[in-house]
């Protein structure tokens, strides 16, 4: 069946099985490798992009429903030689250690910050509680969100 | 010329001029030599000196660094990307001891066509072996270059310094590398000795340059073997037995096979697999082929609300780790405690992936494992094909933190990319069987007993553990899940020990605290009803545990403070500076004492009694109507010898810190007698960001020119035994049980 989605900005047209939840399109057909495949329950959060500029575990979303929407990943808001302030935050802090996690996470900060750039530590933590990372690298993680929070008061 | 012979001759030239040269025509004679396979070089059985590092197994200058007659240079290691920041901190080695710029350099990471057999990237290793292999095959090249700049220049090599890529001359003329070695590999064997640069010039290393692999992490680049899409690649699901042991009794695959994009049901005996042209048809055709088999299991796990008690009574293989000194007069008190650990698993984030391609007779595997070497064995022989054949090539992954799911994974991949020459095979695990099917770090009991004189010192101390092994590794192919659950199975191998000083269940049960009288006892368990193999610290976690515990227990008892209780009884000149620092940094003198609910706990281990040293304090604070204890800061301080990248080390420890304060407070695998029942993050809950410390601070103790000291395990067991004692301090409570859950503080408060 045929699908139209909005990814970072482009229409794609799909022909898939509109049951396909949002995670393998973006990584199958799109060739998108930001969002991962963590646990497929809507359980960790690695799988996190926005829909309408609101977190969504995409292992557990249907595209079914996502027509009408606006869909970003972490490739859609900036590139390694272009990168977005969030991007640059995490490399300055160096907020990763496996880095599996790492986009998820970056994806619920984006929806976080663009509401609310000066969200201060207590609200990012209880915002990024739903994503979980193994290596351990919480601290840096809320290091960098706090930090992309103040470029983007500064970009205003 | 042979290798041995190439080695006399070198020694004989070092011995003769007392500098450090060869002559780069006598590197040119060699290459044209019939190359030996630069990669697993067996040691050398007439050379008595002992190389450094990793070149002792591979001592071939060219195993490690080649330079293209571009000037392009390229650094080869054993070891693999775990997102532990190996590639950073090894290019930071070579390029200061080539004297090249950091971002001109290569490097290619475990391949079992390029790389130099390091066998596994665990242990905390990659630094000891692989780090200072490249040191110092960094600096025997850099000597090779001047030398060959000296012979061109007609000058002496003491005029002459290296730079940039270059050797200059002291009127400026430039020697770029690329034209030295003019294309010809440097196929030299090793020295013993480097001339390596004075600590105090470097410029690259123990600087804090940013990680290689983070960019495309966090921008979504190919960074993962999950993120690799070659062309025509297909994706396979498996279907694995509800619990071990259990047998395929039936299974109808047609409905499966007739479902969309399915291109292959694979079965050999209890191995069942689904492959399909997109990734969500492998997933809804594994569902379906989950239905559709029947399995017949058996009931081989123990009771778990015994499990301390079943450990103990298990037939133990008893190892005497260390029973040294006599006791001049009996002891005055004497003490004793029980600690356990649970099972407890690796848990990635992502579950183990591999990618596989079988054409033409051979098979290339990208597996996430630690060891493509013995990865690639272990493979080879479940495939009965030619190890020559098979070409394991590492592609990091989610975690590691220690032998996880990736190795079964390739070997799954292997079987089903055999089964479809031609194309390749994507097959990712599902998080249900990661949780069941990965290798646990083993449940473990540890009861330490002292004597103490009458001020309260230690005189006499015995430290008993039971546990499985520790590495469960390929391995022969039995080691692989795959192997075993064909119809022609392959053998799971018979468990052996790891031997001191780095031991398995042993490691770190001895103390480095210096007591008149200490004996330690492993009563090693061959018996394993649940799969376990090697989790980051080893045995080190729980040992230190009990360890650290039992001296704060003592401590107590004599009225003494916890840190001056373990100065008192620790001679090692650097374990006592990062205690002394840790205690410094936290305030540890001015803490609070007696706020209600609050308390701090210190802990201190060198890890494997040869690695880095890492001492720990902390503050918690405990809700007595929840049990829930939060962590509120931590400070660390480590040494790690010569320092590489400062940031780098401190990713590590805090990592290791939140890693460990997620295991002691929350995790403990779950199973009836059936079944492994811990199957996802609501089952078996991890550290989120509500029980993230509000600060943690790592201190660095730098020690110049001193060797690579392993740190990536260092954090874990000192974290564990640290909150233990600042639970001890906030609530009265001694809670000797991991984890240190609610329900056991709320239970021991009652």
């Amino acid at each position: 069946m045929n699908v139209a989605l909005r990814v970072n900005g482009k229409t794609e047209h799909l022909d898939i099985d509109p049951r396909t939840p949002l995670l393998y399109v973006l990584r199958g057909e799109l060739k998108l490798n930001a969002a991962k495949f963590g646990c497929g329950l809507g359980q960790c959060g690695a799988c996190t992009v926005l829909v309408d500029n609101e977190p969504v575990f995409s292992c557990i979303t249907p595209v079914a429903g996502l027509q009408d929407s606006e869909i970003v990943t972490l490739e859609g808001l900036g590139t390694v030689h272009n990168p977005a302030p969030i991007q640059k935050a995490f490399i300055e802090e160096q907020a990763a250690q496996c880095g599996y996690c790492i986009a998820g996470m970056m994806m619920r900060a984006q929806a976080l910050l663009t509401k609310n750039p000066a969200a201060d530590e207590k609200q990012i933590r209880a915002w990024l509680e739903p994503n979980l990372c193994r290596c351990g690298t919480h601290m840096r993680i809320l290091r960098a969100v706090v930090r992309t929070g103040r470029m983007m008061q500064q970009m205003k | 010329m042979t290798a041995n012979a190439s080695r006399l001759s070198r020694r004989r030239v070092l011995a003769g001029s007392g500098a450090f040269l060869v002559s780069f025509s006598s590197v040119q004679s060699l290459v044209a030599q019939p190359q030996q396979s630069s990669a697993d070089i067996s040691n050398d059985p007439n050379g008595p000196q002992v190389l450094p590092g990793s070149l002792e197994g591979a001592p071939y200058l060219d195993s490690w660094i080649r330079i293209d007659s571009d000037g392009k240079v390229t650094v080869f290691t054993g070891k693999a990307e775990l997102g532990q920041g190996i590639k950073t901190a090894l290019l930071q080695i070579a390029a200061e001891q080539l004297d090249i710029e950091f971002s001109a350099l290569r490097l290619v990471t475990a391949d079992t066509s390029l790389t130099p057999n390091e066998r596994y990237t665990s242990g905390s290793h990659s630094m000891q072996d692989s780090g200072t292999a490249i040191l110092n095959a960094a600096a025997q090249v850099r000597q090779i270059l001047i030398g060959e700049a000296a012979r061109h220049a007609g000058l002496s090599a003491d005029e002459l310094r290296t730079e940039r890529g270059s050797v200059v001359a002291p009127e400026g003329m430039r020697f770029p590398y690329g034209e030295l070695v003019a294309g010809q590999r440097l196929h030299v064997v090793a020295a013993p000795q480097s001339a390596l640069k004075d600590p105090n010039q470097y410029a690259v290393m123990g600087r804090s340059i940013r990680r290689v692999d983070i960019p495309a992490k966090v921008t979504g680049g190919a960074a993962y073997v999950q993120d690799m899409r070659l062309a025509g690649m297909v994706h396979a699901r498996i279907v694995r037995p509800p619990s071990y042991g259990a047998e395929l009794v039936a299974v109808a695959t047609e409905t499966v096979e007739a479902m969309p994009g399915v291109v292959k049901v694979v079965r050999d005996g209890n191995f069942l697999a689904v492959i399909a042209e997109k990734e969500f048809q492998a997933i809804e055709a594994m569902r379906a082929l989950t239905a559709a088999a029947q399995w017949r299991e058996i009931a081989s796990l123990p009771e778990a609300e015994s499990l301390p008690d079943f450990l103990t009574q298990l037939p133990a293989q008893d190892i005497t780790v260390l029973d040294e000194g006599n006791l001049a007069a009996a002891t005055a008190k004497t003490a004793s405690a029980t600690h356990t650990r649970p099972y407890q698993a690796h848990a990635a984030i992502g579950p183990s992936c591999a990618v596989a391609l079988f054409e033409n007779d051979a098979l290339t595997i990208w597996s996430h494992t630690q060891g493509v070497y013995p990865d690639r064995a272990a493979i080879a022989e479940m495939l009965r094909m030619p190890i020559e054949h098979v070409h394991c090539i590492h592609a990091k992954g989610s975690g590691c933190y220690e032998h996880n799911g990736a190795d079964d994974a390739a070997a799954d991949v292997a079987l089903l990319a055999r089964a479809l020459p031609g194309r390749p095979v994507r097959l990712q695990w599902m998080r249900e069987q990661e949780h069941a099917w990965e290798p646990f770090g083993p449940a473990m009991v540890v009861t330490t007993s002292a004597g103490l004189d009458t001020q309260g010192n230690i005189l006499d101390w015995q430290h008993e553990v039971w546990s499985n092994t520790h590495s469960t590794r390929p391995g022969p192919a039995g080691s692989l899940l795959a192997a075993r659950s064909l119809a022609a199975p392959f053998a799971e191998p018979t468990p052996k020990p790891i031997p001191m000083p780095e031991g398995g269940g042993d490691r770190n049960s001895v103390p480095l605290y210096k007591f008149p009288r200490t004996r330690v006892t492993y009563h090693f368990l061959s018996s394993m009803p649940i799969r376990v193999s090697s989790m980051r610290a080893l045995g080190a976690y729980a040992n230190i545990f009990a360890i650290e515990s039992f001296m704060d227990e003592l401590a107590a008892r004599s009225g003494a403070d916890p840190v001056e209780y373990r100065l008192r009884h620790l001679d090692d000149a650097r374990a006592r500076d990062v205690v002394a620092t840790a205690a410094e940094r936290f305030d540890w003198k001015g803490r609070t004492h007696g706020t209600p609910d609050r308390g701090s706990g210190f802990a201190f281990a060198r890890y494997k009694n040869l690695a880095a040293y890492c001492a720990i304090a902390c503050e918690v604070e405990v809700d007595r109507e929840s049990g829930r204890v939060r962590p509120l800061r931590f400070v660390a301080a480590v040494d790690s010898g010569q320092v590489v990248n400062p940031n780098g080390i401190a990713n590590q420890i805090e990592g290791a810190i939140l890693q460990s304060i997620s295991w002691t407070l929350h995790e403990q695998v779950t199973f009836d007698r059936h079944r492994i029942t811990s199957l996802n993050w609501a089952s078996y809950p991890i550290l989120r960001f509500s029980s993230v410390p509000d600060t943690v601070d790592v201190h660095i103790v730098n020690r110049p020119g001193q060797p690579f000291l392993g740190t990536g395990e260092a954090g874990q067991g000192p974290t564990a035994a640290a909150l233990a004692n600042a639970i001890a301090a906030a609530t009265g409570q001694r809670l000797r049980d991991l984890p240190l859950s609610p329900a056991r503080i709320k239970a021991a408060m009652k």
